[in-house]
């Protein structure tokens, strides 16, 4: 972690405010912990704001503010900025089936690492993780936790079409890919929860800062959950 | 209400001036690559500026119309434009009859029209657009690009008392020579030599370019601290290095967040020209400050501004017709800057 963020343009209407240059949770919450600073403080000219792990991108209206006096505006929040608990951080329970046909690289990412499937499969359920972003795709949601010896270099060529509810690992991350898209990550399962869908309310279901924890289901179950995980978004929108 | 019939799309998507807020959840704000002609068009047709409209690829394209007149203007990449194999003005408004048909022509020099109607075409927005974002599953009225058979409603044109006209605002749009850059947010992953290279090279723009990102054909720039940076946001116009060294500009459809190091970010004020240049054109960089570019944005939207005025006026003055339509008013919207994104 810095000790004093770096203010970045980018371009002449975003600006970056980066807290350091790693993957690291105490990095992250302050990106969230700023992010809804922010959204309370209503600054003038700001247009959206987008969180990463160690920064926190502000899109804003050049005509509205300048890139110095929208840097004025934000160093209050910046010094008084304290390690808050992120208020938002709700907690998931999402149903994966692994391997096979749902989970494609399980068996090989398992014997290169010396385990079976199933000692696999606990490791990458017993532990919380924290979404620290969402994007690249709709509902993309880059998770933090990992277990380390389960992490595996990205793949060198990315396959095409990695199908909705992927769940994947690439380096030191794990992913819950919600539409179908291009992934150089390994995939090594498949979760029936609809993460993103454009036509409901809420569009997507994570934030970033809430927490998830997977649990193994079988492949006869996959019905009987997308019921239980369809109930869950329900709730969400009341 | 008449209808707009696809006869032949070329590459088309009806898009607007994007959808915001949702770039937090991965969806990135699409909308017109060109805003200003976006802009031009829309005030021509006394519309406000980011009302959805047709963008019509360098490919040739044809429509056909069905029902009562409607009134059009295409602005954009220079190309024929016919009414009725009648030769026909861009940036100009014109009425087309029941089963006239409008013929575009391969667009020379640049890439992107934007064919906008008087009343809008028929939409319903979603999150505020009717852009098309295929794989976030949004659009209006159609979730895909335009195909052949497709019919969109217009609404039908009003009785103005002369058609108008715009002198191309931006007249230089089609220079394609230096587009200016801000360095940065990134530019600490790359040598002092690697920048004075990204800066002297003549680039040119990759023929795989499209909608979500042009890449750079040249040589191959360094990273001086290797090329995986901790993912982070992107912006349209960010100039992101692959591991190749290729230099790849980020655009309408790009995804939201990136994982190279971004050397550059395109300017506003030439935001508009960058996109334009058609695959192979040519293209040199010039760094300039953030606040100069600033500077630089608001100049060049009061010059707009007042060449939008003057778009939103009817050719030969008539007093009497201008007071009853109320165009200046009905103009402000459209010139106002904090409309413009």
């Amino acid at each position: 972690m810095y000790t004093i963020p770096r203010i970045l343009a980018c371009g002449d209407s975003a600006l970056s405010v980066e807290f350091g240059d790693d993957i690291d949770d105490d990095i992250n919450t302050r990106v969230l912990s700023l992010d809804r600073n922010i959204s309370r403080q209503m600054i003038a000219g700001v247009i959206e704001t987008v969180p990463t792990y160690r920064s926190l991108l502000i899109h804003y209206n050049p005509f509205m503010t300048s890139y110095t006096s929208l840097k004025r505006d934000l160093i209050p929040l910046l010094n008084n900025q304290q390690l808050s608990q992120i208020d938002t951080n709700r907690k998931w329970s999402v149903p994966v089936v692994y391997g096979g046909s749902f989970g494609i690289d399980l068996e090989m990412l398992a014997s290169e690492k010396n385990l079976t499937e199933n000692e696999f499969i606990k490791r990458h359920c017993q532990v919380e993780y924290r979404v620290c972003m969402i994007g690249f795709m709709p509902g993309f949601a880059y998770l933090g936790g990992l277990d380390p010896s389960l992490a595996t270099p990205r793949r060198k060529h990315p396959r095409p079409d990695a199908p909705k509810g992927t769940i994947s690992i690439g380096g030191e991350q794990a992913a819950l890919q919600s539409v179908v898209g291009p992934s150089g990550w390994h995939w090594i399962g498949q979760t029936p929860l609809e993460v993103y869908a454009p036509d409901r309310h809420p569009m997507c279901l994570l934030d970033p800062g809430d927490i998830i924890r997977f649990y193994p289901v079988e492949q006869e179950a996959w019905s009987h959950e997308s019921e239980r995980c369809a109930a869950m978004i329900c709730d969400a929108a009341k | 209400m008449s209808r707009l019939i696809v006869v032949a799309p070329g590459v088309s998507s009806i898009q607007d001036i994007g959808r915001f807020g949702l770039q937090r959840y991965g969806v990135a704000p699409t909308g017109a690559m060109d805003t200003g002609s976006l802009r031009r068009g829309n005030t021509l047709v006394d519309c406000t500026v980011g009302t959805p409209v047709i963008e019509i690829g360098p490919l040739p394209a044809r429509f056909e119309i069905s029902g009562a007149p409607i009134r059009i203007a295409l602005t954009g990449a220079p190309r024929t434009l016919s009414i009725n194999e009648k030769n026909a003005a861009l940036d100009q408004t014109h009425v087309i009859r029941e089963a006239e048909t409008l013929t575009l022509g391969s667009a020379r020099g640049a890439t992107f029209s934007y064919l906008c109607f008087e009343g809008g075409l028929l939409a319903e927005p979603q999150y505020e657009s009717s852009s098309l974002d295929e794989r976030a599953g949004f659009g209006s009225p159609l979730k895909r690009r335009l195909q052949e058979g497709d019919i969109l409603e217009i609404p039908s044109a009003t009785a103005w008392p002369s058609e108008r006209s715009a002198a191309n605002p931006q007249s230089g749009l089609f220079r394609h020579d230096v587009i200016r850059v801000i360095l940065g947010p990134q530019d600490d992953y790359f040598f002092p030599e690697t920048i004075s290279q990204f800066l002297s090279t003549r680039w040119r723009i990759a023929i795989s370019s499209n909608r979500m990102c042009y890449s750079l054909d040249g040589p191959k720039l360094a990273h001086a601290k290797g090329y995986n940076i901790v993912s982070d946001g992107t912006v349209k116009g960010s100039i992101q290095v692959a591991g190749s060294g290729q230099p790849m500009v980020l655009l309408a459809d790009r995804g939201t967040i990136g994982g190279y190091p971004k050397i550059a970010t395109l300017t506003t004020v030439d935001m508009d020209r960058f996109v334009q240049i058609p695959p192979g054109g040519e293209v040199r960089f010039e760094a300039i400050s953030v606040e100069r570019a600033q500077s630089m944005l608001r100049t060049q939207a009061a010059h707009t501004a007042l060449a939008l005025k003057a778009a939103s006026n009817p050719r030969g003055v008539n007093e009497d017709a201008l007071i009853s339509e109320n165009l200046a008013g009905s103009a402000t919207n459209a010139l106002d800057p904090a409309a413009f994104d």
